[in-house]
């Protein structure tokens, strides 16, 4: 079994502990995620990586409910299509990150609920299972 | 700078058209705004085609007669439209030509539009892993714009049912038959809290308007209306948006904020100075939250409103009386022109069933998209 991460570059991995990899700006300090060629607050290039917060709130969120058009790439089919949640979810007071959520169900989400970052199975193909990042509910400490 | 009137509005109905292409109806919306004129294609002196299929929207004079002006194409996601007019606009402005074409055309595959990720500024896998779909960005911004000021669902059921009930009086729009709020807040979740007949769908047509200097308008028109403002803005640091990976914590507002009040220093006027309004819907939510950032009430009073039927076309707020992008579907390219024939319709008292009544004077449309650009217009009579 071969296990491979998607994308490849954003989040730490292997780790017991994954972190989003973002990118903080030398000139003006913003915080952006993921890694970018340049600062979308001011403009600056060659952007420091950062490595944000695993815990954070859900500031907002919805659910996907029907299959997305390529390029979606999960080789999942009308019939075997499972709807996911995404999350814009608060680290910390550094940024907000747009993610996949572990949870579909509107009942089970909440605004402020506590998430963390984990790294999820997203397609198989024979030997090959292609992992990504999520966020999951947590209970508080 | 001189002022704009617009002379003429011409408009090929949205919806489904077959085989027949997306020049071919933007051909029709030209003659057909040229007829309203009382011009011909030869008057003209100058045009912009808006258009997010089609590369070349300057093709379309091959249709309506080869006279060498010049013709220039526009793509502004979802603000194309409002590019076109806004340009056009411009150029009789600064005195360069009198009057000149804004024409909008598209035909879309049914569904939601998609594209390369890459080109709207997201990483690939954005696509690849199912991020890459705006009407999931519409769930989570209606959905957190509800737990903040308190919009129910039966809300957004209600804007959904009256863009259907206003489009059941609209020969030219896509979807006419009514349905009731309970059957759409009941249809399939697509992207929570939005279910399927709350979201507008991608389809075809075409619009075109006729624009001339203020002071030659009589000589066309016993009934000019005047294009007292246009504006357009992209988002700044801090607006969640569209096809964004990151938002900031530090939030500001949305582009369609500075817009319309930049649209409104232009014209002099103000919200309550405003009879028929036409709002971006790509989704209910949308018109729920576009009603606040365009002036015309504040967070939350929404719920109230539209319960009490304000929004209606008999309403003191009428939103979206030909139905809206929600029973018309959005040619991105045409359906801020759309818009703008609706208002010059209404404006002129020739909307029919669904004319606003009280004579009104003063029209105003928004339009709003991926990856965060918006564009308002202002007229009056």
């Amino acid at each position: 079994m071969e296990t491979v991460p998607h994308p490849p570059d954003v989040f730490t991995w292997p780790s017991d502990e994954p972190q989003l990899i973002g990118a903080r700006c030398p000139s003006c300090s913003a915080i952006t995620f993921p890694m970018a060629t340049s600062c979308p607050k001011c403009g600056t290039p060659d952007l420091a990586e950062h490595l944000l917060p695993r815990r954070g709130t859900l500031w907002t969120w919805t659910t996907q409910d029907f299959l997305p058009k390529e390029p979606y790439a999960s080789g999942e089919t009308n019939e075997t299509f499972r709807p996911y949640g995404v999350g814009l979810v608060q680290l910390g007071d550094e940024v907000r990150v747009e993610a996949r959520l572990t949870e579909a169900d509107p009942a089970k989400l909440d605004f402020g609920m506590a998430v963390q970052l984990v790294v999820v199975p997203f397609r198989e193909d024979g030997d090959t299972t292609t992992v990504t990042f999520a966020f999951e509910p947590v209970q508080e400490d | 700078m001189e002022d704009v009137a617009i002379i003429g509005v011409g408009l090929h109905p949205f919806g489904r058209f077959g085989d027949k292409s997306a020049l071919d109806m933007g051909a029709e919306a030209v003659r057909s705004a040229c007829g309203d004129a009382g011009i011909e294609w030869k008057d003209v002196q100058f045009a912009f085609g808006g258009s997010a299929e089609l590369d070349t929207p300057d093709v379309v004079v091959n249709r309506l007669g080869l006279t060498g002006i010049p013709f220039m194409g526009v793509y502004n996601g979802c603000a194309t439209a409002a590019t076109a007019l806004n340009l056009t606009a411009d150029i009789i402005r600064s005195g360069q030509h009198d009057i000149g074409v804004a024409v909008g055309m598209d035909k879309h595959l049914p569904g939601a539009l998609t594209a390369d990720p890459v080109d709207y500024g997201a990483p690939s896998w954005y696509g690849d892993l199912g991020y890459f779909l705006t009407t999931k960005f519409f769930g989570m911004k209606i959905n957190r714009y509800m737990h903040d000021y308190g919009i129910s669902h039966e809300t957004l059921g209600r804007v959904a049912a009256k863009g259907f009930r206003n489009g059941a009086l609209n020969p030219n729009a896509f979807r006419r038959k009514p349905m009731s709020v309970e059957d759409i807040v009941g249809s399939r979740m697509l992207n929570y809290p939005l279910t399927q007949y709350m979201f507008c769908a991608p389809d075809e047509g075409a619009a075109a308007v006729v624009l001339c200097r203020a002071d030659l308008a009589h000589k066309y028109t016993s009934t000019p209306i005047y294009l007292r403002a246009t504006a357009l803005r992209s988002r700044r640091y801090g607006a969640h948006e569209v096809h964004a990976t990151w938002a900031a914590i530090d939030q500001d507002d949305s582009p369609t904020v500075y817009a319309s009040k930049a649209a409104y220093e232009m014209a002099g006027i103000g919200p309550e100075d405003v009879d028929v309004i036409q709002l971006q819907d790509t989704d209910a939510g949308a018109e729920v939250i576009h009603m606040a950032e365009n002036g015309f009430c504040a967070d939350g009073e929404q719920e109230q409103l539209i319960a009490d039927g304000a929004t209606e076309i008999d309403g003191p707020l009428p939103v979206n009386t030909d139905g809206g992008l929600i029973a018309n579907g959005e040619p991105v390219g045409a359906s801020g022109l759309r818009q703008v024939h609706e208002l010059v319709r209404q404006l002129r008292g020739q909307a029919g069933d669904r004319q606003v009544p009280g004579d009104p004077k003063v029209g105003y449309a928004q339009l709003y998209g991926a990856p965060g650009t918006a564009g308002v217009s202002i007229l009056s009579t």
